[in-house]
């Protein structure tokens, strides 16, 4: 595979759906598995995908996730039409969270999904859009040193 | 430490069977927080300890590759997540313990933490 010969993929997230929840990132999980790419980068994909689809489940009516491959990186885009996030500074703090108690009690909404997609990613891009949606972008090289 | 070994420790019931009850458990976690398995998992063979018995516990253990998930307190998930994790070959257990004593049994037993920080070895890579 070379940066011009990349693979796509788009997957549907629905809103509020728990039953379905986290099947974007076990799709994309499994794709990464095909590639031959080192456990440690698709285990890290496969944190982020699963904390931005639950992001989009737990906040949003309705998104997608797309994964795109490259010879040079994991590119992972996760965008939702949902109320967007009124204060990102704050949504980046380990703890912080506006998940409904509901959301809680099924293990969620501890305030840890976007501090863990940022250990995990080497980039994390957030465009969000008061009561229209919100883009997170998060992109894992694979290559180190410019090799 | 095998996961015949934590049944036995734990006086567990199976739930769902291992391919094999020799496999191998390295490390243990415990949490009833998804997002916290996320951030603390970070070696291989990692035994999940949780009270938690929502569908989300077995995607989480099948992203993450856990070894294992034990349910503490006695409880059982639904039909939903044992056939959930049949088809993804993912074990699951349970014990009346509750989860400060399955830990501290475990640990006593000599199973390290998954932290990252922790016996290097195992880490993934």
């Amino acid at each position: 595979m070379t940066s011009t010969n990349s693979y796509d993929l788009s997957l549907p997230v629905k809103g509020r759906c728990f039953v379905t929840a986290g099947q974007a990132a076990s799709k994309i999980k499994r794709t990464l598995e095909t590639f031959n790419l080192p456990p440690k980068l698709v285990r890290c994909a496969a944190i982020c995908a699963y904390e931005a689809e639950m992001n989009i489940v737990t906040h949003a009516c309705r998104g997608q996730v797309g994964l795109r491959v490259t010879e040079k990186a994991i590119r992972i885009v996760a965008e939702d039409e949902g109320p967007g996030i009124q204060d990102v500074d704050l949504a980046m703090k380990e703890g912080y969270s506006t998940a409904s108690q509901e959301i809680r009690e099924m293990g969620f909404g501890a305030g840890m999904g976007l501090p863990n997609i940022k250990r995990c990613a080497d980039e994390l891009i957030i465009d969000t859009y008061p009561n229209k949606g919100t883009r997170v972008e998060i992109i894992i090289h694979l290559q180190t040193n410019g090799g | 430490m095998t996961l015949a070994d934590v049944v036995r420790l734990l006086e567990a019931e199976v739930l769902v069977a291992p391919a094999d009850e020799s496999i191998k458990v390295a490390a243990g976690g415990a949490a009833d927080l998804i997002s916290d398995v996320l951030a603390f998992v970070a070696k291989k063979n990692t035994l999940l300890i949780t009270g938690l018995t929502n569908p989300q516990v077995v995607t989480t253990a099948d992203l993450l590759d856990l070894t294992g998930i034990i349910f503490v307190r006695g409880k059982k998930p639904g039909q939903d997540v044992l056939k959930m994790a049949q088809q993804r070959g993912l074990p699951l257990l349970r014990t009346h313990l509750h989860m400060y004593e399955a830990c501290g049994i475990l640990y006593k037993a000599g199973l390290r933490s998954s932290r990252a920080d922790q016996d290097d070895d195992n880490d993934f890579d």
